[in-house]
């Protein structure tokens, strides 16, 4: 047991929001470099090979800023739901539902002109995702069914949903795999190379496409609406104090499931990446883990953007540049990959405090020395 | 000259940065009665919780009988004959008094020989001193009187020769609080020792025979009881002379605002906590409800401010039927009548403590202009009326962007006093508005208060501190088991009077 006790008001703000993550970061790198050389690679030449995999060469790079951007819709998606204090654990299904809302959007409506397509295939898949997440939010605050439980088996229920939906209902008939046909080419979102090409620079194909901007204005909505509007601050009375937010006149009911369904749809956005961007089809499963990453993306971000937008970069790095070392590396494979990010997130999550009494009573005292001389 | 029982010697002890102890000195002497006495935060709880071995004294000594000692956890006090009975009791709840006494020191595996042995000693305790107490009730059975005899009789088990009781006296009627201190005189005169955390001056002069007195961290002065008086002691708490009693002007009571008629109104375990309840409030005076807590009053103030449903009968507001077993206006409607709640329990309800200062101030009126407008918050607007108000309340620090939960109690409750204040509320809905305020600030409180009422604001105080009903009200009535017992003008009312009521005895 600690004994330590910091006051607050003390810690600097940078201590706690960007040393203690590091440290637990840092942690996190080291025992899975131990991993590394168990398995009998240099834990050296790997981290090189990640730096290069997502750095080194401008269509990696590309990549890795792709993976960002998922992994920015669904630390979004987690953080808003968690300042109302529900741990939305269905990013996964909700993003799921969400690119049903892109293609349906998308498909139905290509003859308007592009840009309408987008704006609407966007609204598309926010409102799906944000449906998908009413019901767990309304059993949740009516019935009190717990949120985790829930979101959980929606995630069942999605997938159950999509395949049943990609195999009798939506399949591409001509072909005899599981997914939709294609939208048409029009209203495809523009890709990086495309604008590289307007830049003059020839690079190889890459998923990068606009959808980073979408991620990169979802941070300015999140930042705004949870600490500049009435109602992120009546979302985080509730979370932080249910008793004080009902005497204050704040409807906890209300606020829950406006919660879960802006957090559902910002998971949809998801979507709008993986189908308008880059695969312009439904395949099955198509989310590929991104929801649940997007949970850890949140906790080592602090639920805040200004966190989330690093801490989703980081994850960028870890798979660009993870797959690049499974190529290169036959012991590793990618399984060691969903290891490490296992490890950053018991040591961001799960451990996050262990060393934060010390680190915070260690500035505490260095900086009031500083005072003092 | 015999060496005092308990010693302390140059006890410093700070947290993080605030020094709750500072070069603390203190000498108590065997078979007294003494007592510690200081506002809120002055560090008495610091200092005992040290001596029971709860915390450890960043330096200084401890003596017992002469003989240093060094105690890291509660098990080395008791060890040293040290017992405490905390402010919040530590009984398991559905347990038999027996079975809390040896919990911990139970002896054997297997229950048989030993708990009997233990059974007939605490008998023999029992009859010493008149503790009058069945040892196979269940815990959630006994009133709190009865628990904290139980909390006392375990120290005394467990060998205490010291007893420390940490504020003994706030959750018991004043014929409760004659029978503890019965109880406290006759182990006084058996040799026990016993230290009296208190900060109501009241128990000092009445019961111990030393007393000494700690004001921000620091001991500030000792003296034997006799030799002095309140208000001297008063004044070395608080460290200036203090008003104690509040002046106000004659009442001038206008129309009648408020009426509540035969309501009731159930808890969350669906137990009838207010039975037919009626009562009027007119502008221009304060109605004090005085009752030991959890007879209804919090029922009664949350029904009232839209928070809890009417389960029968009606509430009245300007001849204006607002709420019934169907209808209920909620808390935000009630606000936009002209009606305040400044809530019991500040840290349930009546404010966030992770919200930041000028957050918490705007808590429940953030949806109004000038604070917000088209649902985007105006942090310029916030911000002015923030410092403004701290300034006007005096509350310290004055930094609106501080966490709340770093602020003091007292402090706190300011906070929510200027916000609930600040709209200038036709009707003021007030639960124990000075808990854990210190002297300072509850003088503060209570001139707001008065203020409020010569403005004509109706005002509704439930508290479970008697002198604040007697010291405030104008009318006082008296709950107990859900019901009005009583009701009586403030003239000439005595203290006495109103326990009995209290207690459902008259």
């Amino acid at each position: 047991m600690s004994n330590i006790v910091v006051d607050k008001s003390k810690v600097p703000w940078w201590v706690s929001n960007v040393i203690v993550p590091l440290v637990n970061l840092t942690l996190a790198l080291l025992v899975s470099g131990l991993f590394v050389f168990i398995a009998g690679e240099n834990p050296i030449e790997a981290v090189k090979l990640i730096i290069y995999g997502s750095f080194g060469y401008i269509q990696g790079f590309a990549y890795t800023l792709y993976y960002t951007t998922n992994f920015i819709f669904t630390g979004l998606a987690f953080a808003v739901a968690f300042h109302c204090r529900l741990f939305n654990i269905g990013g996964e299904g909700q993003a799921y539902i969400g690119g049903l809302g892109v293609f349906l959007v998308a498909i139905n409506l290509s003859f308007l002109p592009v840009p309408i397509v987008w704006l609407l295939a966007i609204f598309g898949a926010f409102l799906f995702g944000a449906a998908w997440a009413y019901i767990p939010a309304y059993l949740q605050s009516k019935r009190g069914s717990h949120v985790v439980i829930t979101t959980i088996m929606f995630n069942f229920i999605a997938s159950s949903l999509m395949i049943f939906l990609l195999v009798d209902v939506i399949r591409d008939t001509n072909q005899m795999a599981p997914h939709t046909v294609k939208l048409p080419e029009e209203i495809w979102l523009p890709s990086f190379e495309a604008f590289s090409g307007i830049l003059g620079i020839k690079i190889r194909y890459s998923p990068l496409n606009l959808t980073f901007l979408l991620a990169i204005a979802s941070l300015f909505f999140v930042w705004f609406l949870v600490w500049k509007t009435k109602w992120g601050y009546e979302m985080r009375a509730v979370g932080h104090n249910t008793q004080a937010a009902i005497y204050a006149g704040i409807s906890p009911h209300k606020n829950i499931i406006i919660a879960m369904c802006i957090s559902g749809g910002l998971a949809g956005l998801l979507g709008v990446n993986e189908i308008l961007g880059v695969s312009h089809k439904i395949q099955a499963g198509f989310p590929a883990g991104y929801g649940f990453t997007g949970i850890a993306v949140a906790l080592m971000g602090r639920n805040h953007p200004i966190g989330i937008l690093p801490a989703a970069f980081l994850f960028g790095i870890l798979y660009q540049g993870g797959s690049e070392v499974t190529f290169e590396m036959p012991n590793i494979t990618r399984y060691m990959f969903v290891a490490v990010q296992g490890l950053i997130i018991l040591f961001s999550g799960a451990l996050e405090n262990l060393f934060r009494p010390q680190i915070e009573s260690f500035f505490v005292r260095r900086l009031n020395r500083e005072v003092n001389v | 000259m015999v060496s005092p029982i308990l010693e302390l010697t140059d006890i410093n002890k700070s947290f993080g940065h605030v020094q709750a102890n500072k070069n603390i000195n203190l000498k108590i002497n065997k078979g007294t009665i003494h007592g510690i006495i200081g506002e809120n935060g002055a560090g008495k709880s610091t200092l005992m919780s040290i001596v029971f071995g709860l915390y450890q004294a960043n330096s200084g000594s401890i003596k017992i009988n002469g003989k240093e000692i060094n105690l890291r956890s509660p098990r080395d006090s008791i060890i040293n004959g040290i017992g405490m009975v905390h402010q919040h009791f530590m009984l398991v709840e559905n347990f038999t008094v027996l079975e809390n006494i040896i919990l911990g020191f139970e002896g054997e595996t297997v229950f048989g020989e030993k708990l009997q042995k233990a059974k007939e000693d605490l008998e023999k305790l029992c009859q010493t001193y008149n503790f009058n107490i069945d040892l196979d009730a269940t815990i959630s059975d006994l009133s709190v009187g009865f628990r904290q005899r139980v909390e006392i009789l375990k120290s005394l088990y467990r060998g205490a020769e010291i007893l420390i009781l940490d504020e003994p006296t706030g959750v018991l009627t004043p014929q409760e609080v004659d029978e503890l201190f019965k109880i406290l005189r006759s182990l006084k005169d058996e040799g026990k020792t016993i230290v009296l955390i208190t900060h109501k001056l009241i128990e000092i002069m009445d019961l111990t025979s030393e007393v000494s007195v700690m004001r921000q961290g620091e001991m500030v002065g000792h003296t034997k009881t006799e030799d002095t008086s309140k208000e001297q002691l008063a004044e070395m708490m608080v460290g200036r002379s203090v008003l104690l009693r509040v002046d106000k002007k004659e009442i001038k009571k206008g129309e009648t605002i408020f009426k509540v008629n035969n309501l009731s109104v159930k808890d969350d375990l669906d137990v009838t906590r207010v039975k037919d309840v009626n009562l009027e409030i007119c502008s221009g005076e304060i109605l004090g409800i005085a009752g030991v807590t959890g007879n209804g009053q919090t029922e009664l103030l949350e029904a009232l401010s839209g928070i809890r449903k009417v389960e029968s009968g009606s509430i009245e507001l300007f001849g204006e039927k607002i709420s019934d077993q169907n209808n209920f206006l909620n808390p935000r409607m009630l606000k936009e009548k002209g009606l305040a709640h400044v809530p019991e329990d500040r840290q349930r309800m009546g404010l966030i403590s992770d919200f930041k200062a000028h957050e918490n101030l705007i808590f429940g009126y953030h949806d109004q202009e000038p604070y917000s407008k088209s649902a985007i918050l105006n942090n310029k607007e916030i911000t002015e009326y923030s410092n403004k108000v701290m300034q006007e309340y005096d509350v310290r620090p004055n930094s609106p962007n501080l966490i709340t939960s770093n602020f003091s109690g007292g402090n706190q409750q300011k906070i929510i006093l200027s916000r609930e204040l600040n709209e200038n509320p036709k009707i003021l809905l007030v639960g124990q508005p000075t808990r854990g305020v210190d002297i300072g600030a509850i003088e503060f409180i209570h001139q707001r208060l008065i203020d409020m009422r010569d403005k004509g604001a109706a005002i509704l105080l439930a508290s479970v501190e008697l002198d604040e009903i007697l010291s405030l009200s104008d009318r006082i009535i008296v709950m107990f088991d859900g019901k009005i017992v009583g009701e009586k003008e403030n003239k000439n009312v005595t203290d006495r009077e109103l326990g009995l009521l209290m207690a459902g005895v008259a």
